[in-house]
């Protein structure tokens, strides 16, 4: 085993994912801590020009037409070719949807333990220690990985990128993985159809959860957000039942907002809701379970039935 | 096609979590348990995958609590065709090495096309089983799909990237999907139907090895995030709550 770290790198649409130089820039410090080295893996094709803006202390870049677009298939023969070359004590992965495809398979097929939703990492008196994010943020547990060599898969945003980027060459090398007779086969890439509004441009929104109800309490949401001089956002569940559509949706797989004013009505704040919307100007949460993580985050926060609320503020309104 | 669908019962989220005393895990005896949600999406595409393209649904799970009859049953309302849980002399927590080692046996027997599962369950520390599940039956893995289709061989299934991004993608069967949503919000299982089935449905029981021990990860500590701050509480009823935010808004040049 070597005291090496192997980072897998994102990109999507010709684009080096944040979440790429946010692992290399934690990845150098726990290197160092261990004497080793942080190396960054990028895998795609035609991607050179982006594999060398990685402050890594080593770059690897796998060039391959089959790498061009993610395929869990190939991108899992070629880590796993990697690992076995490079032993490395840590393999990192993010904890998205590319990420997730990843990190748990290798810990089976390479026999390494798995901590996901990491969003700390230490080395104390040479162990790694690994904090994770579980039952949607409502508790964070301290784990040690047993033996050799572990498998990580990082959150979005825990880690600042700017430690990752810089220019360090990287090495190109042909796929180490036979890549032909593939069982995943790339069709193409969807992308969303344009929304009736763009969120991501609006100043104020009122974000709607599950605490919402039904689809016919979005009305008095609506009634708010006009009130308000406001557009309506959304978590998850309201849109996957068809209440809004999905480009009203904040988050990890939605879209990220920056907006001066995220009012919320009845979203718990589950991690993969906070990454699209905890850097809003003025978040105010109103949500009637006082345990919510979403206190956490939110500036100004009140545990009343979201309902109350909003019949009060729109009166007060008008 | 012969469908599987791995399902799990999870501690509500929506309860006060309470620890155990010595502050490594949740006191398991004073959580509820229930259906992980994205199994219900998981059981909902199984149930559109064979409503489509024929076949049958079976659902399974590891029986940790002594408790998944009821999610069984109503999985069997919603249109699985059969059932199974894992059983054995079971101590939660279970890490996700031995879940993925145990399921992997029973499916394995079953002889599955597709296997479904959930994208994540909220409760665990190693990730998912899906990906696990596709490692140790040598098949292909795609998770955070949304919507699945089969025919001739191969379903063709739509990954989620963030902002609305999605990769279409055919894969060849057997393989195993992580279902992140179905196609349709799953449909809802009347009372009378889940207690029809409680009465009548058999449940197959499959023994696990007990044997296997998996050594992942030491868990040294569980509690409450430390979070940097935390919200400014606004006090009194929900009128004064209401004029408050206004308050704050109107201080900000927000209305
Ligand atoms: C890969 C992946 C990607 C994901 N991407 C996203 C994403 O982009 N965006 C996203 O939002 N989620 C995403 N999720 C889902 C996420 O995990 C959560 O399930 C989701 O954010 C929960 O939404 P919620 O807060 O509305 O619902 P819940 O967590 O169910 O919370 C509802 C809240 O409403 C409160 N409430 C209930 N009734 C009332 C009332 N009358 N008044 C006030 N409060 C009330 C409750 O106390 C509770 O806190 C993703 C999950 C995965 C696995
Ligand atoms: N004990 C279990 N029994 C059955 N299915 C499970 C079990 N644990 C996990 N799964 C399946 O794997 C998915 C991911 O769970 P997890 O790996 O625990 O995040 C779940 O949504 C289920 O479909």
């Amino acid at each position: 085993m070597s005291n090496d770290i192997l980072v897998i790198a994102e990109h999507l649409g010709g684009k080096v994912a944040d979440i790429s130089y946010e692992m290399v820039g934690k990845a150098k410090e726990l290197a160092a801590a261990w004497g080793g080295q942080a190396i960054a893996v990028m895998l795609g094709s035609g991607m050179a020009e982006q594999a060398g803006t990685f402050a890594s202390d080593a770059t690897l870049y796998v060039d391959d037409p089959a790498l061009a677009e993610f395929n869990p298939e190939a991108y899992g023969r070629v880590v796993a070719a990697l690992v076995e070359e490079k032993s490395p004590r840590l393999v990192m992965f993010g904890s998205t949807s590319v990420g997730m495809d990843l990190a748990a398979w290798l810990s089976v097929k390479k026999d390494m333990p798995c901590v996901a939703y990491v969003n700390d990492l230490t080395v104390e008196d040479g162990e790694l220690v690994a904090t994770a994010q579980i039952y949607g943020g409502k508790m964070a547990a301290q784990c040690v990985p047993q033996g050799d060599a572990a498998v990580v898969s990082v959150m979005a945003g825990a880690f600042p990128a700017d430690a990752g980027r810089g220019s360090t060459a990287a090495e190109q090398i042909a796929s180490p993985a036979d890549l032909s007779d593939l069982k995943v086969r790339f069709v193409q890439m969807i992308m969303p159809e344009a929304g009736d509004v763009d969120i991501t441009a609006e100043e104020k929104l009122v974000a709607i959860g599950r605490g919402i109800g039904s689809e016919d309490n979005i009305e008095l949401a609506q009634e708010l957000a006009e009130a308000l001089g406001a557009e309506l956002a959304a978590s998850r569940p309201i849109t996957d039942a068809g209440w809004l559509p999905k480009t009203r949706q904040v988050g990890k797989s939605g879209v990220t907002v920056k907006p001066k004013l995220y009012l919320m009505l009845g979203i718990s704040g589950a991690p993969e809701h906070l990454e699209g919307m905890k850097d809003a100007e003025l978040i105010i949460a109103i949500n009637t379970d006082e345990n919510a993580p979403i206190f956490d985050v939110a500036h100004y926060g009140a545990t009343q039935d979201l309902f109350d609320v909003a019949e009060a503020m729109l009166e007060a309104l008008e | 096609m012969n469908i599987v669908v791995a399902i799990k019962h999870v501690p509500s989220t929506a309860d006060e979590l309470e620890l155990n005393d010595d502050g490594t895990n949740l006191d398991f005896d004073e959580v509820d348990f229930v259906l992980n949600e994205f199994d219900e999406h998981a059981i909902e595409q199984a149930v559109l995958v064979k409503e489509a393209a024929g076949g049958e649904v079976t659902v399974v799970g590891v029986d940790v609590i002594e408790e998944l009859d009821g999610v069984l049953h109503t999985a069997l309302a919603k249109g699985a065709d059969k059932a199974a849980k894992i059983v054995g002399d079971i101590e939660p927590p279970i890490n996700s090495h031995t879940h993925a080692r145990w399921l992997a046996d029973a499916i394995g027997e079953m002889g599955p096309d597709l296997v479904l599962t959930g994208v994540q369950a909220v409760d665990d520390l190693d990730g998912q089983i899906g990906p696990m599940l596709a490692a140790h039956l040598d098949m292909p893995y795609v998770g955070v799909v949304t919507g699945v289709s089969a025919s001739n061989g191969s379903v063709t299934v739509h990954k989620e990237y963030p902002g609305g991004v999605m990769a279409e993608f055919e894969v060849s069967l057997p393989a195993v999907i992580g279902v992140q949503a179905a196609e349709k919000p799953p449909r809802y299982a009347p009372i009378s139907k889940i207690r029809q089935m409680a009465k009548s449905a058999e449940i197959e029981e499959i023994d696990a090895d007990e044997d296997f021990e998996y050594e992942g990860c030491e868990l040294r500590q569980m509690a409450k995030p430390v979070s940097a701050g935390h919200a400014e509480m606004l006090e009194g009823d929900a009128e004064e709550v209401a004029e408050k935010i206004i308050a704050l808004l109107e201080d900000r040049g927000l209305l």
